[in-house]
């Protein structure tokens, strides 16, 4: 017997491209399926909610202006990093009580699903935008702008998968996002930031928040310079009271469907219209000509 | 007691030290010569640099709620210059801000009105017709605003136009290349004149702290520029990179302690450039009550020189009555 003691890491905030501790100092313990702790884990308040949105708000028009095909190279450089620590976040899957085959194909699908969407950068546009007929000298175009700064209240699981899903198509066309991770699982998302963070991606673009959801759900829906809301992972209590405090700056609410998730089918859980969810169509009258 | 032969001790050390007796108003007595101001200003004890940063940090500590950052933030407000000096100004610029200044959120009516509004002297006009009756004061820019280097005959010209045309307040600046010539006369008679010129306009005396290389320099330019009659010392112009800092307002704020203790003479102080946040108004009333007392929490001893710290107290007195963070989306720019 070795006398070593593990070195265990500290599962902190990713806010603004830095790994920050609460403002208020807390930590909660993590838990593993058997109900032992893996880790203590930052709980965020609402103060560091509001520095996260500070955060994410400087972030975004500077995202916004990149290229499509530049924000694309980014998300997929995400999926690159991924893949390279797909052995770290299987086990992180693990913990979850989740066999080890499912875990591996839970972290697989989730890298298909950023390279989906990062495929998706550049051509959005040419779906959701358009043309349109109009009777006179004019050409009449709309296009999507990015929303601006959208919460995303994650799925409490799949952790990861469920994340990966809801935050790419945000991203993709130049939101910035605030991220409340999964309560219960939240080391996959931890472990997903730091990917992120040597990914290429700006500071801000991402801010992933762990702790007690009930504490800052409210104050991300109440938040006037926050635009919209992803909320898959509030159940329907949370969600009335979110659609509520989200009224009072006329923010647009995403609530999940009816029914079971079915998170790694390819045809219903990842979609184009995803990306139009959280985009705002712009249309222009430009004269002809004579 | 000796050492090596030496006497030491405290007694014959503190006999020499310099004895701070200040004169009394008229600060300078009826004959100012270089001499004169050079006994005054030797009297000016040193400043301990770490000792004001250590102060000033330690007083930022303290934590404001409720009720009482509620009243701060109305104190703010009220003691709001609310500022534009660029030159690509323009009248319907000034009209603007005076709305603004006259009523700073247009929903609210329970938010005051800010102190001034603060412009250059060409569009001190355009400003007085625009606040007339609003209660809010005009503060102009002058003696060649932001260098001062200019002839005093320019300088002077140009406060007393700005204070013809109905400035309430003239933010001068003084000669620093004169201050660190060591001419202190110099700076001494410009402030003299200037406050004469304007009269009976508010003179309002900006050091440029960032430029005076040092706290000593700003406690000595402080104590000069209130012995030559400045209603209100000013740390900078905000052209200038450090501006306004808690530590060299503490300095500022211990010089007029000083000089009130010696005088008798009440001067008011307004920091400048830097100051954005909510947060950081709440901190300079801190200093400023625990330095000077409740008597100096008031617009007319105590200003904000800013411009994008109005909208940030609106924002933040919402926040504090709504209980929902706010947007600058919902607040006019101008």
């Amino acid at each position: 017997m070795s006398g070593r003691i593990g070195v265990r890491k500290t599962y902190k905030l990713y806010v603004d491209g830095d790994f920050p501790r609460s403002e208020s100092g807390r930590t909660y313990p993590a838990l593993d399926h058997r109900g032992e702790v893996i880790a203590r884990v930052a709980a965020a308040t609402r103060k560091d909610l509001r520095g996260a949105v500070r955060a994410a708000r400087r972030a975004q028009p500077s995202w916004a202006a990149r290229t499509g095909y530049n924000r694309g190279q980014i998300i997929y450089r995400i999926a690159e990093m991924v893949e390279d620590r797909a052995a770290v976040f299987a086990a992180q899957v693990r913990m979850a009580g989740v066999a080890a085959a499912k875990a591996r194909r839970e972290v697989f699908r989730s890298i298909d699903r950023l390279v989906w969407y990062a495929g998706w950068a550049d051509k959005y546009q040419q779906v959701i935008g358009n043309l349109n007929p109009v009777a006179g000298p004019f050409f009449n175009i709309s296009v999507p702008e990015p929303t601006g700064v959208v919460g995303v209240i994650a799925p409490e699981a799949p952790a990861l998968l469920g994340l990966v899903s809801r935050l790419a198509p945000v991203i993709v066309s130049g939101n910035t996002a605030v991220v409340l991770a999964s309560e219960r699982w939240p080391a996959p998302s931890v472990v997903l930031a730091e990917a992120m963070a040597t990914a290429d991606l700006p500071g801000g673009v991402v801010n992933i928040l762990t702790g007690p959801r009930s504490g800052m759900a409210p104050y991300l829906a109440s938040h006037l310079d926050v635009n919209g809301i992803d909320a898959y992972g509030a159940d329907e209590d949370m969600l009335a009271g979110l659609e509520e405090a989200a009224a009072a700056g006329v923010k647009r609410v995403v609530g999940p469907p009816e029914g079971r998730i079915a998170w790694m089918d390819d045809r219903t859980a990842q979609s184009p219209y995803a990306i139009a969810a959280f985009t705002e169509i712009k249309t222009v009258w430009h004269p002809k000509g004579l | 007691m000796t050492f090596l032969g030496l006497p030491i001790g405290l007694a014959p050390m503190s006999a020499k030290a310099p004895a701070t007796v200040l004169p009394t108003s008229p600060v300078l007595g009826p004959s100012v010569t270089p001499k004169v101001i050079e006994s005054y200003l030797r009297a000016v004890p040193p400043v301990d640099e770490v000792g004001a940063a250590e102060r000033a940090a330690a007083l930022s500590t303290r934590s404001v709620k409720r009720e009482s950052k509620l009243a701060a933030l109305d104190l703010a407000v009220r003691m709001c210059d609310l500022t534009t000096l660029e030159g690509r100004d323009t009248p319907g610029k000034i009209v603007q801000l005076a709305s603004k200044a006259a009523r700073p959120d247009p929903t609210d009516p329970t938010i005051p009105p800010a102190a001034a509004l603060c412009v250059y002297p060409n569009l001190v006009p355009h400003a007085v017709r625009a606040l007339a009756g609003s209660g809010v004061g005009v503060a102009s820019v002058a003696t060649y605003f932001p260098s001062g280097q200019a002839p005093l005959e320019v300088k002077l010209a140009e406060a007393a136009w700005a204070a013809s045309e109905g400035a309430d307040e003239i933010d001068m600046v003084i000669d620093r290349g004169a201050f660190l010539a060591g001419d202190c006369l110099k700076v001494y008679e410009e402030i003299a004149a200037v406050g004469e010129a304007c009269r009976p306009a508010c003179l309002k005396v900006i050091l440029e702290t960032g430029e005076l290389g040092g706290f000593d320099n700003v406690r000595r330019a402080s104590m000069l520029a209130m012995a030559a009659g400045a209603d209100f010392i000013k740390t900078s112009t905000g052209k200038v990179s450090p501006a306004a800092t808690l530590p060299v307002t503490l300095v500022m704020l211990e010089a007029i302690r000083d000089f009130y203790a010696a005088s008798g003479r009440a001067v008011g102080i307004k920091p400048a450039g830097g100051i954005s946040t909510a947060k950081q108004a709440v901190r300079y009333l801190v200093m400023l009550s625990e330095t000077l007392g409740a008597a100096w929490l008031t617009p007319s001893r105590f200003r904000f020189g800013a411009s994008s710290l109005l909208n940030d107290l609106l924002m933040q007195i919402r926040w504090v009555r709504e209980g929902r963070y706010q947007s600058p989306d919902y607040f006019t720019e101008d």
